[in-house]
Order: structure tokens, then sequence, then C-alpha cells
């Protein structure tokens, strides 16, 4: 037999051998990550330097030097005095309610934990109850966190309630004429409208209803209790209007598709602090006299439809990224249209732009500080409000306030983006390979 | 153009089986046209389908095979004619559609399964919101079908999860949840690897077996061969020939037919 010399058989194994020091454990890790090339060495040692010169000084002033106690401006006005958080825990209950009125402080208390009850249970996927919850979150909560915030006991005229009962039979009789011409038998639409304004009037009645509270007018409302109030309002009504909005705008109807593209560029068109200024200050001059909108509600409605614009372009975003062939699949298995979109197109559509949603919900949360402007006073308002008080005012309490405020946004913006994150990962299963 | 991936010698069809009905009329074209903006997709089509008959639509691309499939379920609208679907015409009666939606299953070439949804309930979706059947009863059925298209074992997994000739076998199962009495096709296998074109062409012969009406654009001869009743030929948006399998393959008549199946017969 001629061997080839290319030939080449294997007769032992070859052993197996643990790898060098530099290729794992903790030097490993810093030969990978800082030190791996000559750009990323320099960028590693000025990093150090710059931390080295930053975080000592601002710990110095945020924790060691800073003044934790105290009474008035007098603690805090010492000579090499750091943050003055006896300012912040002073204020701690303006920052939080505004001048909400101390004795029923507990309302706004009672409200969050409300919220707290219904949203745990909502963001875990493994609690049961979901429809439950989310029917708390969207009916529940929002009457009973209403009540107890303005103390209920509205004043609905009579004439309120004969608009309403009018307002009643004109709808039952459009449904009972569609039905007649459209060939579909009136009962259970019918039963639908009528379902929808005895659950209304329920609602009414519920809100009118004197519990006993003491009224306190939005007037007093304030603080972080504004933010939030303005916030969760603005998240939960831009939504599924943006929804409705996006589609409004690739709808094959000629009408919807012009009502929906002038909606979004109007608001989007316009500044924030134009709208809320329109709303607080020109619409009262189109009313009629008499007729008076709470600030506080004008200023949300304001917001809502603002957010929705931006929100409709989101959602577009993602409808664009869904195949034809997903409509068509709907369509050829006999699913009507919305449920088409609720059950395929929507799903698949928003899991994809959730990162734009939450940026949305998170630029709407900060700009509520733009109610300032109306004479609102959000968190940041009121801390800014606090700085000219005599009593507190020093070299450091500005800062403070702003360190605080931007920490409490910081917060809640930081948690909705990791929970948006969260989701994305739990979502992302469908289209793992 | 594929090579046919199932010999049509290898397996023996049970022809006696394959009945057609010979006074039911599942689908009736009769001068249909259609256009996309000026340009005149479809004309003058007629086309009768019995009841248990078996159509391969064949033809080059562009020649409005997949338009004329997608007509029969309203994907596109037709602007003159008729089409007439188990008894019910196409018009723009929303309620009408979507009468002849449940009864006519489509596959498509993309599969078109919904991502975000696993295997299960892409099958059990449509029972469950369009029959309005309990969910247990259309999860015994879905199963049933997995069962039938030998992936029973993939019913909690994603699509994405699964190869293109499961993920087909599992857009058919998901057409026969519905229980259709028509199953459309558009190029079930034009989008799959050769060694996936066989499993599903499996699936859709022992269909074919079964009785069920279908009609069916590919290019698999072999298939075509073995269970049409009828093979279409279409050009330029016309139906240029029909006739029964042997004779189409053998003898075609128009000089079209001839050289498009000298170039895809080798």
């Amino acid at each position: 037999m001629t061997a080839s010399k290319l030939a080449y058989v294997r007769t032992d194994e070859a052993p197996r051998m643990p790898p060098p020091v530099s290729e794992t454990g903790a030097i490993g890790w810093v030969r990978q990550n800082l030190f791996d090339s000559v750009g990323n060495a320099i960028m590693t040692v000025v990093g150090i330097a710059l931390l080295a010169l930053i975080l000592p000084p601002a710990i110095n002033w945020l924790f060691i030097d800073a003044v934790w106690t105290g009474t008035s401006r007098d603690a805090c006005i010492v000579e090499g005095a750091g943050a003055c958080w006896a300012f912040v825990y002073a204020k701690f209950g303006q920052f939080m309610y505004g001048r909400y009125p101390d004795p029923e402080r507990w309302r706004v208390d009672l409200t969050g934990l409300l919220l707290i009850a219904g949203l745990v249970p909502a963001a875990i996927p493994r609690v049961p109850f979901k429809r439950e919850t989310v029917l708390y979150l969207l009916v529940v909560f929002p009457i009973a966190g209403f009540i107890l915030l303005t103390g209920g006991d509205v004043d609905l005229s009579g004439s309120f309630w004969t608009g309403l009962a009018i307002l009643a039979v004109l709808s039952l009789a459009i449904t009972a004429l569609i039905c007649r011409n459209a060939g579909i038998a009136p009962a259970s639409p019918l039963k639908i409208v009528a379902a929808m304004y005895l659950a209304l009037a329920a609602i009414f009645a519920v809100v009118s209803f004197d519990f006993g509270l003491r009224p306190v007018e939005t007037q007093l409302w304030g603080g972080l209790l504004v933010t939030l109030v303005v916030a969760i309002v603005g998240i939960v009504a831009s939504f599924p209007l943006g929804i409705l909005l996006a589609l409004g705008r690739r709808s094959k109807l000629p009408a919807v598709k012009l009502v929906s593209v002038i909606f979004i560029e109007f608001w989007r068109g316009v500044p924030l602090i134009t709208v809320l200024f329109m709303s607080s200050v020109m619409l009262p001059l189109f009313l009629p006299d008499g007729v008076n909108f709470d600030k506080l509600l004008r200023a949300l409605i304001g917001v809502a439809l603002f957010a929705s614009a931006y929100m409709a372009e989101v959602v577009r975003g993602g409808l664009q990224a869904i195949p034809k062939g997903q409509y068509e699949a709907a369509d050829a298995m006999g699913l009507s249209f919305w449920q088409g979109i609720g059950l395929i197109i929507m799903p698949q559509a928003l899991k994809l732009v959730i990162p734009g949603i939450v940026n949305t919900f998170i630029g709407l949360f900060k700009d509520t500080s733009l109610v300032l402007i109306i004479g609102l006073f959000d968190l940041l308002g009121i801390v800014s409000l606090n700085f000219s008080d005599a009593n507190w005012a020093s070299p450091n309490t500005p800062a403070t306030g702003f360190v605080f405020a931007a920490f409490v946004f910081w917060i809640f913006c930081f948690g909705m983006s990791r929970y948006s994150i969260y989701m994305e990962r739990r979502l992302h299963r469908g289209h793992a390979r | 153009m594929t090579e046919n991936a199932v010999n049509a010698a290898d397996i023996t069809p049970n022809r006696s089986r394959m009945t057609v009905s010979e006074t039911d009329v599942a689908i009736e074209i009769t001068n249909m046209n259609k256009w996309y903006g000026d340009f005149h997709v479809l004309r003058d089509i007629n086309l009768k389908v019995m009841r248990g008959e078996r159509i391969v639509i064949c033809g080059p691309s562009g020649s409005g095979k997949s338009t004329m499939i997608r007509c029969i379920n309203r994907l596109e609208e037709h602007q003159k004619g008729s089409i007439v679907v188990d008894g019910i015409e196409l018009t723009d009666d929303l309620k009408k559609i979507d009468e002849i939606r449940r009864e006519v299953g489509m596959c498509f070439q993309h599969f078109n399964l919904f991502p975000h949804l696993t295997i299960l309930e892409n099958c059990t979706l449509a029972p469950i919101w369009v029959r309005k059947m309990p969910k247990a009863k259309a999860e015994e059925i879905a199963m049933h079908y997995l069962e039938r298209v030998k992936i029973p074992e993939q019913a909690n997994k994603y699509p994405g999860q699964l190869s293109g000739g499961q993920q087909q076998r599992v857009a058919i199962a998901r057409s026969l949840c519905m229980s259709p009495k028509i199953m459309l096709f558009d190029e079930p296998t034009s989008a799959l690897d050769p060694e996936m074109i066989k499993e599903v062409l499996d699936v859709m012969v022992s269909l074919a077996e079964e009785g069920m009406t279908m009609l069916c654009v590919t290019h698999e001869m072999g298939f075509a061969r073995q269970v049409a009743n009828r093979v279409i030929f279409m050009d330029a948006g016309q139906i240029v020939e029909q006739n029964e399998p042997e004779a189409f393959f053998t003898n075609p008549q128009h000089e079209r037919t001839k050289l498009f199946l000298s170039q895809i017969l080798h």
C-alpha cells in the first residue's frame, strides 16, 4: 500500500485542557471588556478618571455633607453644607398632595392603594383573574378614585337626567332603525344599547351620591397627585384613542381617513403649551355663561388628545409592519374585520411597537409638568414654588428640590421602561426559532 | 419549475373513492372579468366546479391563476360577471362574503400562520370565534386534524419553530378545522424545499382521496396526474385549455400549452 503524503489518521484522542487564565475569570473579563484594544484601554482609563472626578463630590454633596434634619433654613446655611434634605422632609406632604387639605389626605393615600391593588395583579402575568382585574382597573377604580379625590356628590340637575333619558330613547330608536334597514334582529343590539345607558345612569347616580366626604376642589390638588392624575388619565385615554386613529388613518373609507389625518396632524402640529393655554384661557370664551369646566378636567382632555395623536402614529408604524398575508389569512378564515384586527393584527402590531408606545408614555409623563403654565402645580411646579419660601431659602435648597423631583420622575419612568422590556421579552416567544 | 416530488407511479390512486357529483355544483364562475386599474388581469373566465372535483390550475407566472382562485373567496374583487360559491353569489354584501369564507378554506404560498399564536391556537381561533364553538371541542377537532397532518406533537409550539413543510401542514389543518366544503390552494409548495414538498403533497393527496372539492394552483405535475380530475391551463388572464390530466399532459392542443409543457416537463 503506497501511503500518500497527505493521508493522516488520528490514533489517539487529543486531551481536553482548561482554558488559559487570560480567558476566564475576572482577569479574562477585564481583558475582554475593558482593555481589548488600545482605544478601549484609553477609554477605560479616561472613564475611571471621570468617575473619580465626579463621584466623590456628588456623594459628598448628596449624602455625607447633606443636612438631614432641621426645621428651617438655619440648618442648611451652615458652612460647607450639602443637600438640604430637611427641606424635602418638611415639605414632603406638599410635594405629594399639593394644598390638598391635611385631614383629607388619607383619601389620596387610599386611592393610591386601590390603584396599586389593581396594577400589581394586572402587571404580573402569573396572577389569575386578569379579566376581573382589568374590569376593576378600568371601571371600578376610576369611579372610586373620582369619588375619593373629589368627594363625589356631583351636582347633577334634573335637566341632566331628562337629557340623558332623551338621549337614551333616541339612541334606541336609531339602533332599531339601523337594524331594520340592515335586516338584523334588533333584540340583541337594543339590549346592548339599553345596558350601556343603564350603566351610564348607574355611574352618574353613584358619582352624584353624597357619601358624606368633604368636597375638595381640583384647585387644591397638587404635587405628585396632579402629576399622576394627568399622566395616568392621559395614558389610559390616549392608548385606545390612538389605536382607533391609527386604524382610521389606514382605513379605506375616505371620510374616516380624512378625519383621522386632520385630527392627528392638528394635534401633532401644535405645541402642548398651546393646547393647555387654549384649554384654560380660550375655551371659556367660547362656552356660554355659567357653563364652567373644571380647569384640571380641561387640561386632562387636552393632554389626552395631544398624546393620542402621537400614539396613533406609533401604532400605525406597527400596523405597517404586519404583512398583507396576515390580513388575508384572517379574512380567508371568515373572521370579521374587528375580529381580525383584535385577534390577529393588533396583538402583533402592538408588540412590535412596545418601545415606541412606552416612549410616548414616558414623554407624556414628563410633559405633565407643563400644566404649571395654566396654574396647576404638579410635582415640579410645587417643588419650585417652595423655593420662594423665606423660611427655607438657602443656597442648596433649589438644587436639593430639583434632585428630589428628578429622582421621583426617574423612578416612574425607569419603572415603565423596565416593565416594557420585561413585556417585550415575554411576548418575543412567538418569533423565537 | 420544481421537479415533481411525488412520483405518480409511487402511489396507486384509488380513483373509485374519488367520486365526483354530476349534479351538485360547488363553484360556478360565469363571464368573470377583473382589472387592476387599466390592466385586464382576468378575461372572460368561465368555470364550473362540481362537488368532489379536484382541479389543478397551472400556467406561467402572471397568468392570473392566483388572482382567479383568490376571487372565489373575495380576497380579490371581480368587476364583471358572476361567481356563485355553494349556491351563494358573491356580491358586496359582507354577510354573504363571510358565509362563503366560512365554507371555503384556503392555503397560501407563504402559509400565513399567525406567529403570535401557538399551532393549536392557530387551529382553534376560527372555530371558536367564527363558528362559536366551545374551546374544548375546538381543541379536540384541532388535535384530530393535527394528527391527520402528522404533527400533533408540535401543538404547543409557535409557527416560527417549525419547518416550512410543517408550517404548511399546519395551515392545511387550520383550514380543515373549519370543516370547509371547498379548499383552495395557492401554490402551496412553491416556497418549500424539495424535501418538504412531498410531506405537504401527501396530505393533499389524502385530502383528495376523501373527496374534498379542491382547486389547486400548482406546478406539481405529478400531483396533477395523480389526483386531478381536470387540469386548467391559464395564460394572460384567460383559460387557454382544460382537459383530463392524462390527455392534457400527453396531448396538449393549444400552442401555448405545448410550449409551457415543453419547458416544465423534460
